[in-house]
């Protein structure tokens, strides 16, 4: 199975493992992401202004691209999947915008949001199947405690996201499942980390993953695993005594299946070339 | 689209957002992560564009402390979407001349070797025009 695929500025940059680790594990899962050729920045949040048009057109670039190679759109980044689903939902039902939108781009044939948008975890769980993934994982993670960390922007507004249960979501716990690892519940997994609040007022950030960290150390979580940049670094900013390693899912994943050769950037880019 | 339009009538055009549609319930308030941190709260925002007096919410700081985190737009009974109406209180702010909240200049001493990409442009997206 073939995928188009938008990595986003960040996973070529400070969020290199999560993509890394994403292509690998495809791989031993079967599925090829093939990258959108010049996709551009999704602007790291949804434009919420509903006069926003020229915010939005990276996005219906992007779509456009996956549907003219006939192809679901997979994202992995919680911020490229949140603005790239919301701009998609924006084309199929806000005649304004597509009409406008597709007035500016002036495309062989107008876009009106036929492609399906699909989160990397989201083709776990709805195309490979949670239950496919365990038969192939190699290296269970036997023992491990993990705690899921949600946040925001792949939950809300859970009647435009339809990703999971906004409140008591369970995807990131069967995935956790999945790779032989124990899923640790705690009450701040769908709590805000600050988000680009901390660029301005990191304090206000820290409180917040201080919260966090404390409420999954306190529940039993060794450790947190997250799809969001931003995310990774609010949370390693926090201050409170107790310190657990956050990793990016896909590092995981690839660990359980046996691709993670190592965890140098070096040796993960002769993975993605290969 | 601005000229001759109050603010209050600039918020509601620009957010889409209905505020008669509120009934106080308050379950806005109690989700908002930055609830400490606002001056006006989130269950607060609506009664300044219902009386077309949105000096005050314009002024502030709750528009520079909103995370776009979603919840009171997820657990809204009425489906007003406060998180939207705050937005247009930005936007009224940033899409003048020189008001943004955040300049390319104050970036250099903002950076850290970890910071990501994401982070600058999420912030000049909200903050800036």
């Amino acid at each position: 199975m073939k995928y188009s695929y938008y990595p986003g500025c960040t996973l070529k940059t400070k969020a290199k493992d999560l993509d890394i680790y994403a292509r690998a594990s495809a791989r031993a899962l079967g599925f090829k992401l093939e990258e959108i050729e010049n996709w551009q920045c999704c602007g790291g949040v949804y434009p919420l202004g509903t006069d926003e048009i020229a915010s939005k057109l990276s996005s219906v670039r992007a779509l456009n691209a996956a549907k003219e190679k006939g192809q679901e759109l997979v994202t992995l980044c919680s911020a490229c999947h949140h603005v790239i689903k919301r701009v998609n939902d924006d084309m199929k039902n806000v005649d304004d915008i597509r009409t406008r939108a597709n007035n500016y781009l002036e495309l062989d044939e107008p876009y009106a949001g036929e492609t399906a948008v699909l989160h990397y975890l989201e083709v776990l769980r709805d195309r490979i199947g949670f239950d496919v993934l365990r038969e192939k994982i190699v290296n269970p993670l036997k023992g491990r405690k993990i705690g899921a960390y949600y946040g925001c922007l792949l939950l809300r507004p859970s009647s435009l996201m339809a990703f999971d249960n906004a409140e008591n979501p369970t995807i990131i716990e069967d995935f956790i499942r999945a790779i032989g690892a124990e899923p640790v519940v705690y009450p701040y997994r769908n709590e805000c980390c600050g988000g680009y609040i901390s660029l301005k007022e990191q304090k206000m950030a820290q409180g917040m993953t201080s919260k966090i960290m404390d409420s999954a150390a306190g529940f039993g979580a060794e450790a947190l695993i997250t799809a969001c940049p931003l995310c990774l670094y609010n949370l390693n900013l926090q201050d409170s005594e107790t310190k657990i390693p956050v990793y990016y899912f896909t590092e995981l994943l690839a660990e359980a299946l046996g691709v993670k050769v190592q965890t140098s950037s070096e040796t993960a880019e002769e993975v993605q070339a290969s | 689209m601005s000229f001759g339009k109050s603010q209050a009538e600039q918020i509601r055009e620009i957010s889409g957002v209905n505020p008669y549609k509120c009934m106080k319930c308050g379950k806005c308030s109690a989700s908002c992560p930055s609830f400490t941190d606002m001056d006006i709260k989130p269950h607060q925002f609506v009664s300044y564009v219902q009386n077309d007096d949105a000096e005050a919410l314009v002024n502030s700081k709750s528009l520079w402390k909103c995370l776009s985190c979603f919840a009171c737009v997820e657990r809204c009974p009425r489906d007003v979407k406060p998180g939207r109406l705050i937005d247009g209180a930005r936007q009224v702010v940033v899409r003048q001349r020189g008001a943004d909240y955040l300049t390319p200049e104050e970036i250099p001493e903002r950076l850290d070797p970890e910071l990501p990409q994401q982070l600058l442009v999420s912030a000049f997206r909200r903050y800036r025009r």
